[in-house]
């Protein structure tokens, strides 16, 4: 699989500082995402193009240049890095024309994209290597060096812990209060609210338990689907030892019912908040009540680990 | 969207999926003539989007006019978990030998559809441990996959190519619906071998409705969160009194757990998306203050790159307005906090740096209004 900290950050240069990696726009021209980039821009990421059909020759704030499809954006900066802002009807032929012309990691933000679209993007990634993030993502970022989203940038700082969360405003809030408990993030990762994820749970653990500086990490799940299950199944599998701590949203909705996310639906008891509670459980991992929490069971857990 | 027992059947009935002659109804008027033109015996069938309705006492067998009129008006005005009625079937009951279970679903973490099949129907599948399970990738079934399910779950005879029609049919309306769900439980095997489909569910993929105008008819949503969805906004109404709103799902629910948790009765679920401007935050509140058991509002909005300033003035405009008059407890999270407290010093709307205190504070409130 494609490694997204290469993707991210590249490698050291001769100084030890990474890379600027060359990151491009699509729908750079649209309200979001002319704000989006501008955000992008101002944290310090290297947005070399932007691609809105029929708008190729302009000028995104006087610099970025915009064309017309990616593959012209691709030829012109070399990038394999795209985040994509169109509305999502559009999304299908957005992430094709991406993939298509070499992209390696695409972060989709489009909300409302149809499930069957997703699963035909997610085949032709599969084909071609690449790692698709979302859709309905707020975005990646590793605090500090790059952010290729639409997560505001006060929350984060650099650090040692790992956030995947399937909900936007929750890793917002929950990065907030491990920053101000002295926790910064080596990397963050929204999985999506959607019921099909171009990166499931397991794969985002996967794409970042080997990486040796990380000193724990934290999971924020919701109702809907059973990926906290299995990526719980999967940290006892593999016998992983870092401390992990979890956040289930969802735990007192009504079933059959879909909470904003189309993917927070339970049905039947497919998807309930106690049968993920109980499996992080059983891996020992400890969920959370509140996002406020968070912090503090894993200050225990860390300092359980150095014992 | 969850279709109706007899929604799902229409469907059914469109791509050759037989089901027992049935009429729905709304009224006891029209339903005595569709009565009359079924025959006794029938069944009536309560109509809701929820499970375990035969359990709750939601489907009736009838077998004379007497009958039809205690049970009809009966059916009609109950509710199944907090769902009322949406309608009625009437349906003539079939003689079997056995029930099946069959369904496509779509299995989200292994990202493609799974054919279900069991000798043993009419129950939740969860609790069936007989099951034939087969990975379908986008959803269509060839009929050797069919057959190969057909003979694992022990069917015989002229019933393997009826299962096998069956299934290719509903995998035609899964994957041309756009479907998360299609599940027929039970199937009916009649005497005579053949199969047919005693109930129906089909939930499909709302993200898909753009390109289903044919389905628009089935939409079965309230004025409110109509207008709710025009805004951009997901509402989900429920039983309690107090409204919860917030941007972003995650948090929203977040903040629901925390309140139930604390003895709080949410009396929605609203999420105004990932943003928040004085406009999103003053048509939430307009949707709130057409909820008339709302006794207060809990607010909980991260800013992040929003100025709270900005989410005060839609306070201060409702106020104003006079759209609400009701106690708002706001967490707002975000730039120049401080400042929007000032604002909202003299107004009916308290500001907390906490949702938990503004969840204590809100919870208090209420109770003591009784």
């Amino acid at each position: 699989m494609a490694d997204i900290y290469e993707l991210l950050r590249g490698k050291k240069d001769a100084d030890g500082n990474w890379q600027k990696v060359p990151v491009i726009v699509q729908g750079i021209t649209g309200t979001f995402g002319s704000l989006h980039a501008k955000q992008m821009l101002d944290y310090g990421t290297n947005i070399v193009a932007g691609v809105t059909p029929g708008k190729g020759g302009q000028k995104f704030e006087g610099k970025v240049p915009i064309y017309n499809t990616v593959k012209e954006a691709v030829d012109a900066t070399g990038s394999k890095v795209s985040i994509v802002f169109v509305p999502a009807k559009f999304f299908l032929g957005a992430a094709t024309d991406a993939l298509e012309a070499g992209i390696k990691l695409l972060v989709s933000i489009p909300e409302h994209v149809p499930i069957r679209d997703t699963m035909q993007v997610i085949e032709l990634a599969k084909k071609n290597d690449a790692i698709v993030i979302g859709p309905n993502t707020p975005g990646v970022m590793i605090p500090g060096l790059v952010k290729i989203g639409i997560m505001p940038a006060s929350p984060f700082k650099p650090g040692n812990i790992v956030v995947l969360s399937k909900s936007g405003t929750l890793l917002y809030e929950i990065s907030n209060t491990l920053t101000k408990a002295g926790f910064g993030q080596t990397i963050t990762i929204g999985i999506g609210g959607d019921p099909v994820n171009g990166t499931r749970l397991i794969d985002a653990f996967d794409m970042v338990k080997d990486d040796p500086t990380i000193e724990g990490m934290v999971i924020v799940g919701e109702i809907g689907g059973d990926a906290e299950e299995i990526v719980a199944q999967h940290i006892m599998d593999i016998n992983f030892k870092k401390p992990i701590v979890a956040y289930i949203a969802g735990r007192r909705a009504p079933k059959e019912k879909r909470m904003g996310h189309a993917g927070a639906i339970v049905m039947g008891t497919y998807g309930s908040a106690e049968s993920k509670i109980s499996m992080f459980n059983m891996a020992n991992i400890p969920v959370a009540k509140r996002p406020n929490e968070v912090a503090v069971l894993l200050a225990g857990k860390l300092e359980k680990n150095k014992d | 969207m969850r279709l109706l027992e007899y929604q799902a059947k229409e469907l059914f009935a469109q791509y050759g999926i037989k089901t027992p002659k049935g009429i729905s109804s709304k009224n006891i008027e029209q339903a005595r003539n569709d009565a009359k033109q079924l025959g006794y015996p029938f069944v009536i069938k309560v109509q809701v989007p929820v499970g375990g309705r035969g359990k709750a006492g939601g489907i009736q067998k009838c077998h004379n006019d007497d009958e039809f009129e205690l049970k009809y008006p009966q059916l009609l005005g109950m509710s199944i978990k907090g769902e009322k009625t949406r309608a009625i079937l009437l349906e003539k009951m079939a003689e079997y030998e056995k029930e099946l279970y069959l369904s496509l679903f779509l299995n989200r973490s292994k990202r493609c559809y799974t054919v279900i099949a069991s000798s043993e129907g009419g129950v939740e599948i969860e609790s069936v441990k007989n099951q034939v399970i087969r990975e379908v990738g986008l959803g269509d079934v060839d009929s050797q996959t069919a057959e190969e399910i057909a003979k694992q779950i022990g069917l015989q005879g002229r019933t393997v190519a009826d299962f096998v029609d069956m299934l290719q049919r509903l995998a035609k309306i899964t994957i041309e619906k756009e479907a998360e769900l299609a599940e027929i439980n039970p199937v009916a095997l009649l005497k005579d071998g053949s199969l047919l489909a005693l109930d129906g569910k089909v939930v499909t993929d709302d993200n898909s409705n753009f390109r289903h105008p044919e389905t628009e008819k089935y939409q079965e949503k309230t004025e409110l969160e109509e207008r709710a969805e025009k805004s951009g906004f997901t509402l989900v109404e429920l039983d309690g009194n107090i409204a919860v709103v917030g941007n972003g799902a995650g948090l929203v629910m977040s903040t629901l757990d925390m309140l139930a948790d604390n003895g709080g009765k949410p009396a929605c679920f609203l999420d105004v998306g990932g943003g928040a401007t004085t406009e999103s935050v003053y048509e939430a509140l307009t949707l709130v203050s057409k909820m008339k058991k709302v006794k207060a509002i809990l607010v909980n909005l991260y800013g992040g790159i929003v100025k709270t300033t900005t989410v005060a003035a839609a306070f201060i405009k409702a106020y104003d307005d006079k759209l609400i008059d009701l106690p708002v407890y706001a967490r707002l999270m975000g730039s120049e906090s401080e400042k929007s407290k000032e604002m909202l010093k003299n107004t009916r709307t308290k500001m907390f740096d906490s949702v938990e205190d503004a969840i204590n504070g809100v919870v208090m409130e209420v109770s003591k209004r009784g």
